[in-house]
């Protein structure tokens, strides 16, 4: 009952290409958990079959519920929130209306009250508010989608490439507020690209190649890891780990 | 032609439109948020408008059991996909809503059809009967195959319409009908002569525009169901059912359907086929504004109207033929102006 989230021996497949194979996960509660890995692993995948999208073999559990039958609206009802890789934000609508219907679950009283903390969290958007969506530059809708994600007021929230396409400063802006997430209770899967900051902030990673998982542990030891260290973190990194 | 004739013409054109308008802004709304081409819409109306005109004439109509009989299927199809995680509060709203209350409005409807019921009860009946045969349909014919490509939704389109028109001869005859005016009493300004029930036309039609309006952008709802129309996806990341968006554009659009079936049969005859004609000529509209387009189909139906009115003046033998014609020029336009977009898989 520990974890949050665990997920064992699942398998993603399209067609007859298994894009996962024979995965094992597992977050535990204020915890952040990063998948890191080269383009094509299977890292969006495996957040879109944990969330429902896809269809998965294997067993998801999710706050001590088994996920089988439930589909995604259950999911988010329960607390599990994703940001997807496209953001999928209602272009056409404006940015209040967006984050509005990211609270279409909760009570009234309650949406209300978060909506002020993504201002808080999220300065950018009240300046927009009242602009639409699809106008707002990258990083801003990026900020966006996890506002609403934010608004449904999730345990979990899965966020896919958060900094894919956003300048460095967007990026860093976007990293503090993940950890400021975890500082108010909730738990974060991070996929990204961008291993260096993914595992700076993260408690536990996994890295992901064609489809498995082939390392896992503490981010700070993933870190230090020497093949870790040459596939995605390139030559800058000199081995010294914040524990 | 003189002035009067002309303004008459317009004044035609702009009744007939008005309700164009309406059936248009629908066909829209449920395109938009579940990508159904809804040929049936034109039955939505004859039901409505022949379940008001037997009302009103003390007949029983047929459509309050067949409501009975849909909410039953419906009930079973909510029965059998939750038949390994049932519990009892699902299993009680599903009979509450699919059976119960058109078994209710059935008692009611037997009850009221012997007294020659008052106009507004009739309205009401009818309004209920047909907005519960809209909301089964949808649950029966195609929520199953919502992930489906448009092509297979048409077909299922096409094959409800065939098969309610083909109630609809069962239930209420070859023969046409005409129902009492909601609004009786006219008068006259200028050369023009305003009837009553051409007032209710326009009154009814711009309150459900703008009710429409409110609605989409300023309740909760409304909003999830631009959101759904916007992105499926998106609205169900963010808890947004998509069924729950197609069950409300399915009762918005057999309101409006039977609403405007009321409000046509007391100036013309219907039969059990014309909805289909009168469904057609608002998706002509809602070419126009290009499935998408709220404003531009309200516009486009007027003008439709317009243009039904005149060409019925010059060439009366021609009518249907020059308005369903306007479609040409539009659709070429169309294929020109927008780039070629293969269909979106979700």
């Amino acid at each position: 009952m520990s974890a949050l989230l665990s997920v064992t021996d699942a398998h993603v497949a399209y067609g007859k290409v298994e894009a996962v194979r024979s995965v094992g996960l597992e977050v535990g509660q204020n915890e952040i958990v990063t998948i890191v890995g080269a383009n094509g692993a299977g890292k969006t995948t495996l957040l879109s079959a944990i969330m429902g999208i896809l269809p998965l073999k294997g067993r998801v559990t999710f706050a001590g519920r088994d996920l089988a039958r439930l589909d995604i609206e259950d999911r988010v009802a329960m607390g599990l929130g994703l940001v997807p890789e496209h953001r999928e934000l209602f272009v056409t609508m404006n940015v209040e209306d967006n984050l509005e219907l990211g609270a279409f679950r909760i009570e009234k009283s309650r949406a209300k009250a978060s909506i002020e903390r993504i201002y808080t969290l999220f300065p950018r958007l009240k300046e927009r508010r009242k602009q639409l969506a699809g106008t707002l530059s990258g990083g801003e809708q990026q900020m966006l989608a996890m506002g609403r994600a934010l608004m449904g007021a999730p345990k979990l929230l899965m966020l896919d490439e958060p900094s894919l396409g956003l300048a460095p400063i967007i990026v860093a802006d976007i990293f503090r507020i993940v950890t400021e997430l975890k500082a108010s209770g909730v738990s974060v899967l991070l996929v990204e690209q961008n291993a260096q900051a993914a595992l700076k902030i993260a408690d536990h990673a996994y890295v992901m190649e064609l489809g498995e998982f082939v390392l896992s542990g503490k981010a700070s030891d993933i870190a230090a890891n020497e093949r870790v260290a040459a596939s995605y973190l390139g030559f800058q990194h000199e081995g010294e780990s914040a524990i | 032609m003189n002035t009067t004739i002309m303004l008459f013409l317009l004044q035609d054109g702009i009744t007939n439109g008005a309700i164009y308008a309406l059936l248009g802004l629908a066909l829209v709304l449920v395109f938009a948020v579940t990508r159904v081409i809804l040929i049936p819409q034109g039955e939505f109306v004859t039901y409505g408008a022949l379940t008001y005109a037997s009302l009103a004439s003390g007949q029983m109509p047929g459509t309050a059991k067949l409501a009975l009989a849909m909410g039953i299927v419906a009930c079973a199809f909510d029965l059998f996909v939750a038949r390994k995680a049932l519990h009892g509060r699902l299993i009680l709203r599903s009979v509450l809503a699919n059976v119960v209350l058109p078994a209710i409005v059935l008692a009611l409807t037997i009850s009221f059809a012997a007294q020659k019921p008052p106009v507004a009860v009739c309205i009401a009946l009818s309004l209920v009967i047909v907005a519960m045969i809209g909301l089964y349909l949808y649950r029966i014919a195609f929520q199953p195959l919502a992930h489906t490509s448009v092509l297979v939704l048409l077909i299922a389109s096409v094959g409800t319409h065939l098969a309610l028109q083909g109630l609809g001869l069962l239930f209420f005859g070859a023969e046409g009908q005409r129902g009492p005016a909601v609004l009786s009493g006219s008068f006259t300004a200028g050369a023009l002569r305003f009837t009553g029930q051409s007032l209710t036309v326009y009154g009814i039609t711009i309150a459900f525009i703008v009710g429409l309006w409110l609605f989409f952008g300023l309740t909760l709802y409304g909003k999830a169901l631009r959101a759904t129309a916007v992105n499926r996806l998106g609205a169900r990341l963010a808890g947004i059912r998509t069924t729950l968006s197609g069950q409300i554009a399915f009762l918005l659009a057999s309101v409006i359907g039977a609403l405007s079936g009321i409000m046509i049969v007391p100036i013309t005859t219907l039969y059990y086929d014309s909805g289909f004609l009168i469904g057609l000529k608002g998706f002509v509209a809602a070419i126009i504004g290009g499935l998408v387009s709220y404003p531009l189909t309200a516009v486009a139906a007027l003008f439709v109207g317009i243009v039904e009115a005149f060409s019925s003046f010059y060439a009366s033998n021609y009518k249907e033929v020059i308005v369903f014609m306007l479609l040409i020029p539009v659709l070429l336009l169309r294929s020109l102006a927008a780039p070629a977009v293969e269909e979106e898989k979700d």
